[in-house]
């Protein structure tokens, strides 16, 4: 195709930058003069703004539009979750998190339980949520690529999975939060620019009402909640708002980036900006999911709407402009899944290098760096085969099934690990089971089959509604049952999440 | 290697004698872990049960110079006459026994009947007495009680070594943290004087520099701290060189500061740095580079102290690794072995060097590690 070279410019320039920054970021140094440490802890804004470039995934970019788009006004509901989960994240989890000192889920089981049994469900789970969320960025990029240059949709997946694998082994871009945060920031723009010519070019078209518009569906039931479904939109949509709320506090890459705070304190402000963040770039997609209804509609008819964000501007703007707005939209949207693809990577290799991996076999045993990048190799590997094998089933879609699984699993472990004393390992790890097995059992029912009549699709394609409360009561009554069990050191651990760290008191 | 199971396989158990020792052996390693943690009440009583199978007696009791610690077995009830029995065991340091008028009882059917008390001794010091209990008086039981307290007292006396060790760590630190030498404050209170008339602003910022580095280095508490916490010491003690050395000593610093929150022992890093500055000085051409990088390595942190100086001998370097205390760096070894027992033996400091080469050191953290938090 010749009318996308701005797209295949955009593609190239981010892959290049992001490799560049990987290999050489670590170059930077100062000298004493003009360095003091207290000065360089990062700082909230800007962990925040790194935590949201990491955060906003293929989903946002270019599953929320087209959602809207097909579905209509519910489907809001997955952006208003995916930023309220930071409240939840904000008020019950934050500043415990990075006060009981884990880097990672696992460590904080073991931390409050002591229990390596704990530990290993943990990382399990954190393996299977990563390859699960990394599945649809993989299928997104897929069709990035596609929509811009033409390719067969596998050309993105390997393009991506390369250039995460090569990005993550070589050194990694998560050791730098500039970088994460500039990536927020440019897919800011990328998405606001945009956006902000294509509204231009709406209101001079004469503003047609999206509602109004002949898209699919009739007016009604696209720009009402539940206009269509009855009670099983209502369950899907309280089922959504369970899974999302909940969901954000058990992301691997997210949870991580909580460590970079200095203290608890931080650890509020940190996610407070977050929230600041999410809440602007979210007003975005839904733009074009509306503009989308007056400007293409015949895109909901084809099936393929999660290339709408890329496709508006063409249709909207015929010529250069719309072509160097479609080149910023490919670019910005290569850029989601570059970032949240790496630091899924290097969250799930990271478990995979210490638990698996970096294990002794025999009298064989790989060094530390090796075992991180046989496990990085494996975190690709697994979804990008996978995003390879299946069929296409909604970028966001599968995000929301990943969330699912994680509100299913970490959330109950989280806020009863930090606001329930009785919690014991053998509860902990019996909610986790069920609670992990059970949305497991849903998303591969989901992701295996199409049927679509009756509740069963319903119940088990958006599963948090039943499996998060099961988990919930799970850990509750096991934790009961063994309470003679219950650590002394409990206690102690909870005076330590709950205690500012100013308060002069023996933690130890 | 690959003989063993095949051997293993041919005479699966070994002869009758073989199995008793074989079984002899496995009951003394389940005793031997609550021994090793010296003699207590608890310890005492996660042993005795396997003292007791050893023995095959009725009961067995431990006890520390005093009283009892433990009993396991029947005839609980004689728990009351231990001090009286144990006293000339402990008097004499030898074994004694008892027979049934020391162990007055209403019950016909009591196995406990006669008494063994060994005492336990750990370094020419009487710490504690073994007793078994038998209904009738057996040599043979003698001879293996006296066997098993001379196997228990080997134990304690592990037990005590482990202890030492800890606390001879913990002197280490102290000295550590007192280790500042005088050399030091009287050279960073001399280049201070010097620049009081010259420029008084810079003198009051290196003494307030001088104070805050004199009050972190002699905190008395917490074993842990953070390395962001660590580093700004080290940046006070480089700020002083510095004045007192100028152009000869050149810093770079280069930190991520993702890893800043990194929880480290308490002067772990400071000592690396006072020895390449050391170093770096004694360089050939008189200016010393000194280099500091931490980096992030996702679940570990990684912290490189360089120098450029006159480098040293592998072999020595590793000799004051093992704890030989000849060679002039301060606390490597110290340094190691706080790593070592606080993150495990997969973190323990890596020195290269070379004659003529210079120094680098290489410490790596763990962002977490159960039970370390500054």
């Amino acid at each position: 195709m010749i009318d996308s070279w701005a797209a295949l410019v955009g593609v190239v320039l981010v892959a290049v930058t992001t490799l560049a920054i990987g290999t050489w970021g670590l170059r930077f140094s100062r000298t004493t003069s003009d360095f003091m440490v207290a000065s360089r802890t990062v700082r909230p804004g800007l962990n925040a703004s790194a935590i949201g470039g990491e955060y906003l995934s293929a989903a946002s970019f270019l599953g929320v539009a087209a959602l809207v788009l097909t579905f209509g006004a519910d489907m809001l509901w997955y952006p208003v979750g995916w930023t309220a989960g930071y409240l939840v994240l904000l008020v019950l989890v934050a500043a415990p998190l990075r006060r009981s000192g884990a880097y990672t889920l696992p460590d904080f089981a073991e931390a409050r339980l002591q229990s390596r049994g704990a530990r290993a469900v943990c990382s399990v789970l954190v393996v299977a949520i990563g390859w699960l969320y990394l599945l649809p960025q993989f299928q997104g990029a897929g069709l990035v690529l596609r929509q811009a240059v033409g390719a067969p949709p596998w050309v993105g997946t390997l393009v991506v999975s390369l250039v995460v694998l090569a990005n993550v082994t070589s050194g990694g871009m998560r050791s730098i939060t500039f970088v994460q945060a500039f990536q927020y920031w440019f897919k800011l723009t990328a998405l606001l620019v945009p956006a902000a010519v294509l509204v231009a070019v709406w209101v001079g078209d004469g503003a047609v009402n999206p509602a109004d518009a002949d898209g699919p569906g009739s007016a009604g039931i696209w720009s009402i909640p539940l206009g269509e479904g009855g009670a099983q939109g209502l369950y899907v949509t309280y089922s959504l708002i369970v899974a999302t709320f909940l969901g954000t506090m058990g992301l691997p890459h997210v949870v991580v980036r909580f460590y970079t705070n200095p203290d608890g304190r931080a650890a509020r402000r940190t996610t407070l900006a977050v929230l600041g963040l999410l809440g602007l770039f979210y007003l975005l997609p839904p733009v074009y999911g509306a503009l989308g209804r007056v400007y293409a509609a015949d895109l909901a008819d084809g099936g393929a709407t999660d290339t709408l964000v890329l496709e508006l501007p063409r249709l909207m703007l015929p010529g250069v402009g719309g072509d160097v707005l479609t080149g910023l939209l490919t670019a910005g949207a290569f850029a989601a899944f570059l970032s949240t693809a790496s630091g899924l990577t290097i969250a799930v290799a990271g478990v995979l290098g210490q638990d698996v991996t970096g294990r002794r076999y025999g009298d064989r045993r790989l060094s530390g760096v090796t075992a991180f990048r046989v496990g990085a190799v494996l975190a690709v590997v697994v979804p990008g085969v996978l995003a390879l094998a299946s069929m296409d089933v909604g970028v966001a879609r599968v995000v929301g099934l990943a969330f699912a699984v994680a509100a299913s699993t970490f959330c109950p472990l989280l806020v009863l690990g930090i606001w329930w004393r009785d919690l014991t390992a053998a509860g902990a790890v019996a909610g986790l089971l069920v609670g992990g097995l059970g949305s497991g059992f849903a998303v591969a029912w989901t992701l295996l089959t199409t049927a679509t009549e009756g509740w069963a699709p319903v119940l088990l394609g958006q599963p948090a509604a039943w499996s998060v409360p099961a988990a919930f009561a799970t850990m509750v009554v096991v934790s009961l049952a063994t309470r003679g069990r219950s650590r002394v050191d409990a206690r102690r651990f909870m005076v330590r999440l709950h205690t500012p760290e100013s308060l002069p008191l023996d933690r130890g | 290697m690959s003989a063993w199971p095949g051997f293993l396989r041919r005479t699966p158990l070994g002869t009758e004698a073989d199995r008793a020792t074989f079984h002899t052996l496995h009951t003394a390693s389940l005793a031997s872990p609550a021994l090793r943690q010296g003699l207590t009440g608890a310890s005492a009583a996660q042993a005795v049960p396997h003292l007791r199978a050893l023995l095959g007696s009725p009961a067995v009791a431990l006890t520390d110079t005093a009283g009892l610690l433990a009993w396991d077995g029947d005839g609980s009830h004689h728990a009351g006459h231990v001090p009286a029995l144990i006293g000339p065991a402990v008097e004499h340091g030898s074994t004694r026994t008892a027979d049934a008028s020391d162990l007055p009882c209403e019950d016909p059917t009591c196995p406990v009947r006669h008494a063994i008390a060994t005492p336990l001794v750990v370094e020419d010091r009487i710490v504690g007495v073994l007793m078994a209990f038998a209904p009738q008086p057996s040599a043979g039981l003698v001879l293996a009680t006296h066997e098993v307290a001379q196997w228990v007292s080997g134990q304690l006396e592990l037990a005590e070594l482990d202890a030492q060790r800890t606390r001879a760590m913990e002197a280490e630190v102290r000295a550590l943290r007192a280790q500042i030498s005088p050399h030091f404050i009287y050279n960073s209170l001399g280049a201070i004087a010097s620049f009081v008339r010259t420029d008084p602003d810079r003198a009051r910022e290196l003494l307030l520099e001088f104070a805050d580095f004199t009050r972190y280095s002699f905190r008395s508490h917490g074993e842990f701290t953070t390395l962001a916490e660590e580093l700004r010491s080290i940046e006070r003690y480089l700020i002083l060189e510095q004045a007192r050395f100028g152009d000869r000593l050149r810093v770079t610093l280069q930190v991520a500061p993702e890893v800043l929150p990194v929880t480290v022992p308490f002067l772990c890093i400071q000592p690396l740095a006072e020895n390449a500055v050391r170093h770096g000085l004694g360089a050939l051409d008189g200016v010393g580079r000194l280099s500091i990088v931490a980096r992030d390595l996702d679940h570990e942190c990684l912290i490189e102290v360089e120098d450029n100086g006159v480098g040293e001998d592998p072999e020595r370097v590793r000799r004051a690794l093992a704890g030989d205390g000849s060679l002039d760096s301060v606390g490597l070894g110290n340094v190691d072995a706080r790593l070592r027992n606080a993150f495990g033996d997969d973190y323990g400091l890596v020195v290269e060097t070379a004659p003529g080469a210079g120094t680098k050191v290489i410490v790596r953290v763990p962002k977490f590690a159960p039970g370390v938090h500054a």
